[in-house]
């Protein structure tokens, strides 16, 4: 018998209070778990439905409900299914259950969550070592609070002169002059 | 500073321990020395001209226009009929192209890089990136303007330019370097604090020597 998100849905739900699930394709579809679940979901897709590889771990800041959103994207190869498992966590303090033990790979992920979106993930190998910039003492540069362009016109010294045009309105100039 | 550069006691194979300073025993405390021209002016321009000719390209990318070089070292563009090649190492180069955006952490292995070449060197900013931060303007970890950490010698414009505007850019240098007027390393070494200030302004944990070669 061909394994469908559906069915493993219903199976986890009978199991576990997780959210409705949101289908995006027949092969993928995404799914809300209370921070307090997650681990348990995971072994559960993991161990006995076949999800044994963790695609990706990303986060989303999602400001004005002062939360994030981790999504973590799981696949089972076998029956070419991805489920992603979102989890809503607070934004300050940010700190979400580490689960490098059940994908070791995950360390690395939430290295990367805990430089640029400044998210604890205690126990963590290696969480506050330096991941992709070196030295950072700003605000985390992914969340969006943090001004980029300021940043970027405060720090680095710019050469006078530079000007920025309207890509539309310039291109309308160069190759239709005189029409409006 | 990192533990690499502490101060130390190393254990040698033969079992006789000895102390160890890298800051001292692996790196020059000299600060760089301008170059004076030779004695004669037809001496130096005959250095001029071999300089000119043997142009050795480090081997070092460090953003998209990285991939220029390809085809340039390949028949379709063939550089190598100039006199120019690339080099693995920063100690056999003379010439760092710096191609296209800088982040700061790249730019912390740029400078290093670039001290180790020994003179005459010279720095080719290629692209926008280096030039005003070209579409980079507004990135939290690149820098937008090359001459204020390092001194280039030539800007060659475009995003990205094409291996035709690379060879012109070299034979432009050529000349540069034939007239006498690549002379960006003895501005970096009569500029040495200003260069350093600004370097370390942008590099927040500068922990390596402030000059090595
Ligand atoms: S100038 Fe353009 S092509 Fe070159 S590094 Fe910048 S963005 Fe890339």
């Amino acid at each position: 018998m061909q394994t469908n998100l559906l069915d493993i849905h219903a199976r986890l739900q009978a199991l576990l209070p997780v959210g409705e699930l949101q289908t995006q394709r027949a092969d993928l579809a995404f799914l809300d778990v209370p921070p307090s679940l997650l681990r348990a979901t995971l072994l559960q897709l993991r161990d006995r439905e076949g999800f044994t590889h963790l695609v990706l771990l990303t986060a989303v800041d999602w400001i004005e409900q002062e939360q994030f959103q981790l999504t973590y994207l799981v696949c089972n190869r076998s029956a070419r299914l991805d489920l992603g498992l979102r989890v809503r966590i607070p934004r300050e303090p940010a700190s979400m259950e580490s689960i490098h033990e059940l994908w070791p790979t995950a360390a690395t992920y939430q290295r990367e969550l805990r430089e640029m979106f400044g998210i604890d993930f205690p126990g963590s190998p290696r969480l506050d070592e330096d991941f992709i910039l070196e030295g950072w003492t700003a605000t985390p540069p992914y969340r969006r609070d943090f001004d980029t362009l300021k940043y970027a016109e405060e720090t680095y010294a710019e050469r006078p002169g530079r000007v920025t045009y309207d890509p539309a309105a310039h291109m309308q100039q160069q190759l239709y002059p005189g029409e409006r | 500073m990192k533990e690499e550069l502490q101060k130390r006691v190393v254990k040698g194979p033969d079992g006789v321990e000895f102390e160890v300073e890298p800051l001292r025993d692996y790196y020059c405390e000299a600060l760089p020395q301008v170059e004076r021209p030779a004695y004669a002016q037809i001496i130096e321009d005959l250095f001029n001209w071999a300089r000119s000719e043997s142009i050795w390209i480090l081997g070092f990318g460090t953003g998209c226009g990285a991939i220029e070089m390809r085809p340039l070292m390949t028949p379709r563009f063939d550089a190598y009929r100039y006199g120019i090649q690339w080099r693995p190492t920063p100690r056999q180069a003379n010439l760092f192209v710096i191609s296209g955006y800088l982040s700061v952490k790249t730019l912390k292995r740029v400078i290093r890089s670039y001290e180790q070449m020994q003179n005459p060197k010279y720095v080719v900013g290629l692209g926008s990136c280096t030039i005003n931060g070209g579409m980079y303007f507004d990135s939290y970890n690149t820098i937008k303007r090359l001459d204020q950490y390092l001194p280039v010698d030539l800007y060659i414009t475009g995003c990205m330019p094409r291996p035709e505007a690379l060879l012109a850019g070299f034979l432009d240098l050529k000349k540069l370097i034939r007239a006498g007027k690549a002379d960006g390393a003895n501005h970096y070494a009569e500029n040495f604090a200003w260069y350093k200030a600004n370097q370390k302004q942008v590099i927040q944990d500068w922990d390596m020597p402030d000059y090595n070669w």
